[in-house]
């Protein structure tokens, strides 16, 4: 019985059958791919992209160079020095990130007590040589300045939660 | 001693100490803002509250007197929920800058409030806010942050003996202010940043430059000075970022003088940090062989005693021993560390150290101070002065001056005269201070560089201890003979002897042509005009100073920070400093760039490590052996130092102008420049 029923299922290709099946269904099924470079995912607002400086509204940097984020970098990978600005406050004259060492452990966005360092969205910033790699403050600002709506709004977000 | 139970445990405790003392004696920590250890209690903090049993409400324990049988408890809820209120009532008005003040990760204030104080603030209202005061160049105020527990009133009147700080009206509006915005005339001023348990009094130079958790330490000695000021030095990579007091009761208590706190930023200006070789008139940079063989080939037949040599007043002991073996085995007796041209008579020892010693002074009844002044020499023994002057009492403690009349000495002084005459009129008893010496039990008399300076030295040596052996200074138990020195290298340059040998000449005979070669070890302080036009100068040295300009061959060497070194004290005492980071560039420990010259010159020393030459020091002079102590001298059977000759009646002059601009260190620095122009030269920068 078993024989007859094997040789009845294989002249009639009852698997292809079976596999056009799964292969129709699917294609009226809404699709869970996306074109990646034209198209994106959803991130959460905690997402741990991308550094970047963030500054006041009035144009002020945020950065107070408390130092924090140096402390409590487990990877020792934020480098920052800091002197009175001319104007008798305190500012960082060095904000070095290494982007190689950095585990994106979020802590010196959590650490940072005026929310001037934060980790971004941004996760699409391969670079072809490691020297690129090495942000300055410069660059961090202009991350900052780059991406503030995006920033701001997730802050926003995630705030009552905090 | 009365028996105290603290928490169960019983502790004896002298008499008359405070509650806040048995605690500790029991090993309770107390918190407290405004007891301090060395300044009179306030008891206006109260932090330090603690439960008496009987005692109707939590009693402040730095002002409590212990009696026999009190029973204290640290550990109650009463006294917990006491430090929580007052730890409240504290950072009402305490702004939370934390993030921007330069005392976070050091401050006693944020300690505390994580270890007593609550989790949250209930303060809804408006905070105080104060003006900032100031208070010269070294000390920068945020007087928001200021929590009045009036240390620094206390330091500054007590201490420094600069009665300049001051608090005005009361409750929630007491400020602590200066009255008039002059800055702080007192070469302790540092002290103020490290006593204030908040940011309001932080180092100006210093300002937002690094975090307490950044830096490592040091262990390492003040050689801006003579009193040898144990210093921690802090260093992050390859910058000595600042200078703080090490506590040692026996010489600087945890007090450090403003030169050595500050002068830290001269280590980075104005660096030798290549050999160079004067050819035709301009010096060029060169490798340390072809240095080295430049001088080889000059000093190719020249006869051993056309060579010399002066040690300066920074140099370690090791790199001095190095100089002066090379110097025996170049054949030249031409060796000096004097290159103020000073005078001793080394025969013994007691007759040109601090013979009484910095923790003595504390013991004596009466003192002289001769051709010195304290305040700007030694500023740290000077507030040791101050301390046993007010520990007397009125009267307890008379203080004469022999020398140039100076602006306040921070204590009452007679000014007894100007010249030396008067130590005659003191030895005949003609002076009336002579009665007061007679009748102290146990007088000290300073002999300073003002008087050791002159061509009559040794005469005002001998007659000063004459004077010190008749009025009783110098007997069993008691030695009152005193000679503070000012270069941080100089006995530890006379213990080995780094003085001209026989036939030898000394630094002014080297310079005015004595000499045809001549090696400088970090001299500076001459002008440089006096050294013959002739004479082939080798520097040796860290700074590029006025010798380095008149240099025929630069040698870089390596400031105190640099190297592993032993110094002197001028009270004999032998100390030692370690590295805290490497010379800079092609720069190199002292000693050892003249050990590799020994060999070029086919006379290598006989030392290969450090450790090989501190063994030789010590056979050289067995009181390098012991670091950190001091053996007692009884100087009673001593004859006393030798050389009489005529007395001068030159008034004593004072040994520098300018306390801030004393050695190479100091005048790179800017921040001793910035000290220099507002404190020495005001008249220049009222006129700016």
């Amino acid at each position: 019985m078993g024989y007859l029923d094997r040789t009845v299922r294989s002249f009639l290709l009852a698997e292809l059958v079976a596999g056009m099946g799964a292969t129709l269904r699917a294609f009226f099924k809404p699709k869970v791919t996306i074109n990646y470079p034209y198209e994106k995912g959803p991130l959460s607002p905690r997402f741990r992209g991308e550094h970047a400086l963030r500054r006041y509204p009035n144009g002020e940097e945020r950065c107070i160079a408390c130092k924090l984020c140096e402390a409590t970098c487990p990877a020792e990978a934020i480098t920052i020095e800091s002197e009175p600005r001319d104007d008798g406050s305190r500012r960082t004259t060095r904000y070095d990130i290494d982007m190689t060492k950095c585990i994106y452990c979020g802590l010196c966005e959590e650490a940072c007590p005026v929310d001037a360092i934060v980790e971004g969205p941004n996760y699409e910033f391969a670079t072809e040589t490691r020297e690129e790699l090495m942000y300055n403050k410069d660059k961090l600002l202009a991350n900052g300045d780059r991406w503030e709506s995006v920033l701001a709004r997730r802050l926003e977000l995630d705030a009552p939660y905090r | 001693m009365v028996k105290v139970t603290v928490d169960g445990i019983v502790v004896d405790v002298p008499n008359g100490s405070s509650a806040l003392q048995a605690c500790e004696a029991a090993g309770k920590e107390i918190p407290r803002f405004c007891f301090h250890e060395r300044l009179s209690v306030a008891g206006n903090c109260r932090m330090c509250l603690v439960q008496v049993v009987r005692a109707p409400k939590p009693v402040a324990s730095c002002g409590f007197p212990v009696a026999e049988g009190m029973e204290i408890l640290t550990d109650t809820e009463i006294v917990r929920k006491a430090r929580r209120a007052v730890m409240e009532f504290l950072l009402i008005n305490h702004p939370l800058d934390c993030p921007i003040c330069d005392q976070g990760g050091e401050c006693d204030l944020q300690d505390q409030a994580f270890g007593y104080g609550a989790d949250h603030s209930r303060y809804q209202e408006a905070k105080r806010a104060v003006k900032d005061k100031y208070l010269g160049p070294l000390v920068k105020t945020v007087m928001t942050r200021c929590i009045q527990c009036t240390r620094c009133i206390r330091f500054a009147t007590e201490i420094a003996g600069v009665p300049e700080l001051g608090a005005v009206s009361r409750g929630e509006n007491m400020e602590v202010t200066n009255y008039v915005e002059k800055a702080l005339t007192s070469e302790l001023s540092g002290n103020l940043i490290d006593i204030c348990p908040v940011g309001a009094l932080t180092s100006k130079p210093y300002a937002f430059t690094a975090r307490p958790w950044e830096l490592k330490r040091t262990d390492s000695i003040d050689v801006s000075d003579a009193v040898g000021t144990n210093i921690s030095l802090h260093v992050r990579g390859s910058a000595v970022l600042r200078a703080v007091p090490r506590v040692n009761d026996a010489v600087n208590e945890e007090w450090l003088a403003d030169k050595g706190r500050f002068s830290v930023d001269g280590l980075k200006h104005r660096r030798l940090d290549r050999p160079w070789v004067r050819v035709h008139g301009k010096l060029q940079a060169v490798s340390w062989q072809d240095a080295f063989v430049a001088i080889g080939r000059r000093l190719d037949g020249v006869p051993g005693d056309r060579i010399g040599a002066i040690a300066g007043d920074l140099c370690d002991a090791e790199s001095m021993l190095a100089l002066k073996d090379l110097m025996t085995a170049l054949g030249s007796p031409n060796i000096d560390c004097r290159q103020d041209g000073a005078d001793y008579d080394l025969s013994h020892r007691a007759y040109y150290t601090f013979g009484t010693t910095i923790a003595g002074i504390e013991d004596a009844d009466a003192l002289l101070i001769v051709g010195s002044i304290p305040r700007q020499e030694a500023p740290v023994l000077n507030a040791r002065i101050r301390k046993r002057f007010l520990a007397a009492g009125r009267g307890g403690f008379p203080i004469g001056l022999i020398g140039a009349p100076t602006a306040d000495p921070t204590y009452k002084a007679e000014l007894l005269g100007e010249g030396p005459e008067v130590l005659a009129a003191l030895r005949d008893g003609m002076h009336p201070f002579a009665e007061v010496l007679k009748a102290a039990k146990k007088p000290m008399i300073i002999v300073g560089h003002g008087a050791l300076t002159r061509p009559d030295a040794r005469a005002i040596l001998a007659s000063a201890w004459a004077l010190a052996a008749e009025t009783g200074a110098i007997g069993a138990g008691w030695n009152g003979f005193n000679v503070l020195h000012r270069a941080a290298s100089r006995v530890a340059g006379l213990d080995m002897g780094l003085v001209p040998g026989k036939g030898g000449r000394s630094a002014a005979g080297m310079m005015s042509g004595g000499v045809d070669v001549l090696w400088l070890l970090g001299a500076d302080e001459f002008h440089t005009a006096q050294i013959g036009p002739d004479t082939f100068v080798i520097y040796q040295g860290h700074h590029g100073d006025a010798a380095a300009a008149r240099a025929d061959v630069i040698l870089p060497g390596a400031t105190y920070a640099e190297k592993s070194g032993t110094y002197v004290n001028t009270e004999g005492r032998v100390q030692r400093s370690f590295r805290a980071v490497m010379p800079p560039g092609e720069a190199r420990e002292d000693w050892r760039i003249l050990r590799a010259f020994s060999e070029v010159v086919g006379h290598t020393l006989p030392y290969d490590t450090v450790e090989m030459l501190r063994e030789r020091l010590a056979t050289v002079n067995p009181v390098f052996r012991v670091i950190g102590g001091l053996d007692a001298v009884d100087a009673s059977a001593l004859p006393g130092p030798t050389g009489g000759g005529a007395v001068s009646s030159a008034p004593f002059r004072p040994v520098f102008d300018d306390y801030y601009q004393t050695d190479p260190i100091c005048r790179a620095s800017p921040t001793m420049g910035e000290c220099s122009r507002i404190y020495v030269h005001p008249r220049t920068v009222a006129a700016e």
